[in-house]
């Protein structure tokens, strides 16, 4: 320690730290300074007592406050449930075009039917509902089951092809090739055809001969003008919406091996109030139609 | 013969001294003496003025028709609308109190430039407070003298009674303040009966115990340190001073040598008795006679002080007076005082007058002319586009109509650039159409989806232009949005 010594120029109290002849002045904080840092001490401690601090061996002191943040999100997630729950009881209870119709309740559930479709569908149908090869797109008017509510509520529901649901929409397209019903040249015939229907670039000949083919085996399912049948879930022919391709390398593809896209059913993993506004949200999309009967 | 017997001579030393001051200090408290003459008159009326303005406007009401609030200025933070009389401001209008900033920067250069720290002195908050807190100190504890002998004297009773009775004053101005700030956020009469049976929202009791805290802290404690230490006007005003700017000023000329027992005819002595009333009035602290300094806000109480003492002593008023240097050069060559109006006139102010009456007048035409319709349109990204049955191609928008009108409108919305095009507006049973009729409520912004189809044919570029059209069916207003037709 050395001697307290004063600065000649201020008059000043030295601290004794000297760095290369530089001195430090004992200057005092300012006052507010200082007792800003008291206060803050005195809250720190305070704030230990009322609020979880400090760290133990399985986990931090409670506090007297009790207060945790678990807690609290807890506590505003049953909140907002309770929220919920009064729309939420009204789309269980009201048929689909009711809610359709009813402003307050429609922009619930398709806030709703958004974010169960995120967290269920996009991964196959994609973020937008636009899907993929393979997977419908939801947003253009091409249906393969029906486009009205009610029937996107039952595909929702019972799923397409699914092993679990026995009321399931089911049909089987057969392989014709891999089966041996067709031999490949009346494939490719058919192929043609089927490209004239849709109005592509074909084979005017093959085609004709393709048209016996079709007329006998696919005209059953696909209608006799390649119109399709929703009832059976076959695709229109005829349009320019494809679901694994138009171009004659698919079509033969298709018509060899044949195409069973499978989607799950939905009915014992959604809650009913959740499948109605996934139903709301993907009508709302652009294409739904509106329902035969109506409310 | 000694100071004339009337005039009460002062042993006082002004706090700030103009010489090199200490880093840091305590602060040495400063006891106003009341000042009374023109300029203290003047004060007086400025701060009635003031603080009838900020008290009294939330009270004003303005009747917009039904629906509609009945408050002349209102900022509305929980639906973003700020009303002033007939103006009605959405938040992407805001750039208008921005204008408002700056034709109040402009204004105070302005003002600055004329009439030095006249803002300062006499309209700024702090100064306005300060005063209003004095008159209650003096109220209470009396003038000068008493409150220095107050001050001195040890506890007791009667001095703990009117301290206390000084403190609860200040505070209840305080809450007075605060609680005039957050009517002009509500309702007023509505708020102050909830503030009344303390059914007030939270914010509401925050913002009025802050602002009767830094009220109270600012107007009854801090002071002049306000403008001294925290306030960055005095820093910058140096350079919005020049040689034509009134400021207050001790005519040396004059005064000195000063003579404190001034005979009235002792040769070679000035005007000033060294009596100094100039310093115990001044509530910054400051001895004027120093010359100009940063921590005078030319209050101008030093003149009224002086003028007083002149009058008794049988001189000419005006040995502390406004004055501009120039005034002040040509008086000490004993030349004539030459202020006048027309000193006014000078590049400067006329360069301060243009650009304020050019933001004037700017903010004028845009606010005559303004939209009281917008239209903001935004494609869909995913999807894209969709290729419907029939092969045509679809595009979804988001459409946003914001109807700034204060009673409800129907639109019309029409595309160009597609031929062919047809609206339909998700989730309404309509068909397709060419046109869109469009209600939208009054004051208010209605979104909705909008897909837009068109035939293949139509579409050959990846991208083609789009424009949307928005037409007020009972009016004139329209409103276009440029956006894009996109092809799967």
């Amino acid at each position: 320690m050395t001697d307290k010594e004063r600065d000649a120029l201020s008059g000043v109290e030295t601290t004794g730290h000297e760095w290369d002849g530089i001195k430090e002045l004992n200057n005092p904080l300012p006052r507010w300074w200082l007792w800003t840092f008291y206060a803050c001490i005195v809250w720190a401690l305070i704030y230990t007592v009322f609020y979880p601090a400090w760290p133990l061996i399985d986990g931090a002191t409670r506090g007297v406050l009790g207060f945790s943040s678990r807690a609290n999100l807890t506590a505003s997630v049953s909140e907002a449930r309770a929220a919920q729950s009064r729309y939420l009881a009204q789309i269980e209870a009201l048929p689909l075009e009711r809610i359709r119709h009813d402003p307050a309740l429609f922009d619930f559930a398709v806030a709703g039917g958004r974010s169960a479709f995120a967290v269920n569908c996009v991964q196959c149908h994609g973020g937008g509902g636009a899907g993929a090869k393979g997977y419908p797109n939801l947003n253009d008017d091409d249906w393969l089951w029906g486009g009205t509510l009610e029937e996107l509520h039952f595909t929702l529901r019972h799923g397409i092809r699914s092993e679990n649901d026995a009321q399931t929409r089911m049909s089987l397209m057969p392989a014709f090739g891999r089966d041996g019903i067709l031999d490949r040249k009346q494939i490719a015939d058919t192929a043609d055809y089927v490209l004239s229907l849709s109005g592509q670039d074909h084979d005017p000949s093959a085609a004709a001969r393709g048209a016996v083919v079709f007329a006998d085996q696919c005209a059953a399912c696909h209608g006799a003008d390649g119109g399709g049948d929703r009832a059976q879930g076959a695709p229109s022919l005829k349009d320019g919406i494809w679901l694994y391709g138009g171009d004659r390398a698919t079509v033969i593809e298709s018509i060899t091996n044949a195409r069973r896209g499978v989607m799950p059913a939905w009915g014992g993993k959604l809650d009913e109030a959740t499948l109605k506004q996934v139903v709301i949200y993907v009508h709302s999309l652009g294409g739904g139609e509106p329902s035969v009967a109506a409310p | 013969m000694t100071t004339p017997p009337d005039i009460e001579r002062v042993e006082v030393a002004p706090v700030n001294r103009r010489e090199p001051q200490s880093l840091f200090k305590a602060r040495e408290k400063i006891f106003p003496k009341r000042a009374t003459g023109f300029f203290r008159t003047l004060k007086w009326q400025v701060m009635a003025v003031t603080l009838a303005i900020y008290y009294l406007t939330p009270w004003i009401r303005w009747d917009r028709g039904p629906g509609a609030p009945d408050q002349a200025v209102l900022i509305d933070m929980p639906v973003r609308r700020f009303y002033f009389f007939f103006i009605e401001i959405w938040p992407q209008e805001f750039f208008y109190v921005a204008g408002l900033l700056i034709l109040a920067g402009i204004g105070l250069f302005l003002l600055t430039s004329t009439v030095g720290r006249a803002w300062c002195g006499y309209t700024c908050p702090q100064t306005v407070w300060v005063d209003l807190f004095l008159v209650v100190e003096r109220w209470i504890e009396g003038d000068r003298g008493a409150r220095i002998k107050l001050e001195q004297a040890p506890w007791s009773v009667s001095k703990l009674r009117k301290r206390i009775g000084k403190h609860t004053l200040w505070i209840l101005i305080g809450m007075a303040t605060g609680g005039a700030w957050v009517f002009y956020f509500a309702d007023a009469p509505t708020l102050a009966a909830r503030l009344a049976d303390f059914s007030a929202p939270p914010i509401a009791w925050i913002t009025i115990a802050i602002l009767t805290a830094t009220t109270y802290v600012f107007g009854g404690l801090m002071r002049e340190q306000v403008c001294t230490y925290m306030c960055p006007w005095p820093r910058i005003q140096a350079a919005m001073l020049d040689e034509d700017s009134l400021v207050v000023t001790y005519n040396d000329w004059r005064g000195e040598p000063r003579a404190r027992h001034q005979k009235t005819q002792q040769a070679g002595a000035g005007d000033c008795i060294d009596c100094n009333q100039c310093v115990v009035v001044c509530p910054m602290g400051i001895d004027i006679r120093d010359g100009q300094q940063l921590e005078c806000i030319t209050c101008a109480l030093c003149i009224d002080a002086c003028d007083a003492v002149m009058d008794k002593v049988g001189r000419p008023r005006g040995l502390i007076s406004y004055a501009t240097l120039k005034d002040y050069n040509a008086s000490t060559r004993e030349r004539p005082v030459h202020t006048t109006l027309r000193s006014l006139i000078r590049p400067r102010t006329i360069l301060y007058i243009v650009l304020w009456t050019a933001v004037a007048a700017g903010m004028l035409y845009a606010l005559l002319t303004r939209d009281r319709l917008d239209l903001n349109v935004l494609h869909d990204r995913n999807p894209v586009a969709v290729r419907l049955s029939d092969g045509s191609i679809r595009n979804g928008y988001t459409v946003k109509i914001l109807n700034m009108a204060p009673e409800g409108r129907t639109f019309t919305l029409t595309t160009d650039g597609v031929l062919g095009a047809s609206l339909v507006r998700a989730g309404a049973d309509d068909p397709p159409a060419a046109i869109l009729s469009l209600p939208v409520a009054g004051d208010a912004v209605r979104s909705m989806k909008i897909y837009v189809t068109a035939p293949a044919a139509s579409v050959d570029e990846a991208e083609t232009p789009l424009r949307f059209t928005l037409r007020d069916t009972g009016g004139a207003e329209t409103a276009v949005y440029d956006s894009h037709f996109a092809r799967p």
